[in-house]
């Protein structure tokens, strides 16, 4: 393609500071990626392993319940909310509203604040019931 | 591709995205999107809910068509959707065309790999053979 071509660079690509709306940019393309790599393979395995019986099943659980797999699960869950407040973000800006400075910001700011929550209230949910 | 003083806007920006083209994956993707953000909310709601976590519940929830059919449908927009973002993660940092086609035929089988592995065990379940 044309990759040779010269084109106008802005003089400014290198002067920049983290900002909010920088951190949940990243952070939307990287749960994205965990969730379909990590996530999508758990949902299979989850399945596959229901469908199994119930010595694949009993294998799930071993794995999913030690503490290596709890903090997998934990990941997943955070990154999960994470991507989908942000997602709900993206759906919003793609109409074209929310791009003024302190309203960008601020939405930025609660995709973070209300993954955590969601996260902490989704396990204590799972938790609280006992399973 | 020529780009003479005659191309008009359109025809001068045309194919210089990373991807070469865009506004068909755009669009699928934000489909998926707005139903992930219903059938994600189900999953994790109807998980929630569900009295016990064991094998015979499970089953049970996904036997029905209550569980069954929005699970197939998650399935379905999840892989399709995870796919969708993945093809551009390698559109913005591969910019051989040679690795960038290689690694989008390599998302493609693991993704309609993933998704037939998954509906296969939901039709296990559903059909009662498991």
């Amino acid at each position: 393609m044309n990759s040779t071509q010269e084109r106008p660079l802005s003089p400014h690509l290198t002067i920049w500071k983290w900002g909010p709306a920088m951190l949940v940019s990243i952070l939307h393309r990287v749960t994205g990626g965990a969730l379909t790599v990590v996530g999508l393979a758990v949902l299979a395995w989850w399945l596959a392993a229901i469908a199994g019986g119930d010595e694949a099943y009993a294998g799930f659980t071993k794995i999913a319940g030690h503490w290596a797999g709890l903090t997998v699960l934990a990941g997943l869950t955070w990154a999960f909310w994470q991507h989908f407040f942000s997602g709900i973000r993206h759906l919003v800006l793609d109409t074209g509203a929310g791009f003024e400075l302190r309203v960008n910001r601020f939405w930025a700011v609660m995709t973070l604040v209300g993954s955590l929550f969601a996260t902490a209230l989704t396990w204590y949910f799972l938790i609280g019931v006992g399973k | 591709m020529s780009q003479g003083e005659s191309a008009t806007p359109l025809g001068k920006v045309r194919g210089l995205g990373s991807s070469g083209e865009g506004g068909h994956h755009w669009l699928e993707e934000r489909f998926t999107s707005v139903a992930l953000v219903l059938l994600s909310l189900w999953l994790v709601f109807s998980i929630l809910m569900l009295p016990v976590l064991d094998r015979a519940t499970l089953k049970e929830w996904l036997g029905s068509a209550w569980g069954a059919i929005p699970m197939a449908l998650l399935i379905i927009a999840a892989f399709k959707h995870g796919l969708d973002g993945l093809k551009v993660v390698v559109d913005d940092y591969v910019h051989d065309d040679g690795n960038r086609i290689g690694l989008h035929f390599a998302l493609n089988m693991a993704a309609i790999a993933g998704a037939a592995i998954s509906l296969f065990a939901l039709a296990k379940i559903v059909f009662g053979a498991a």
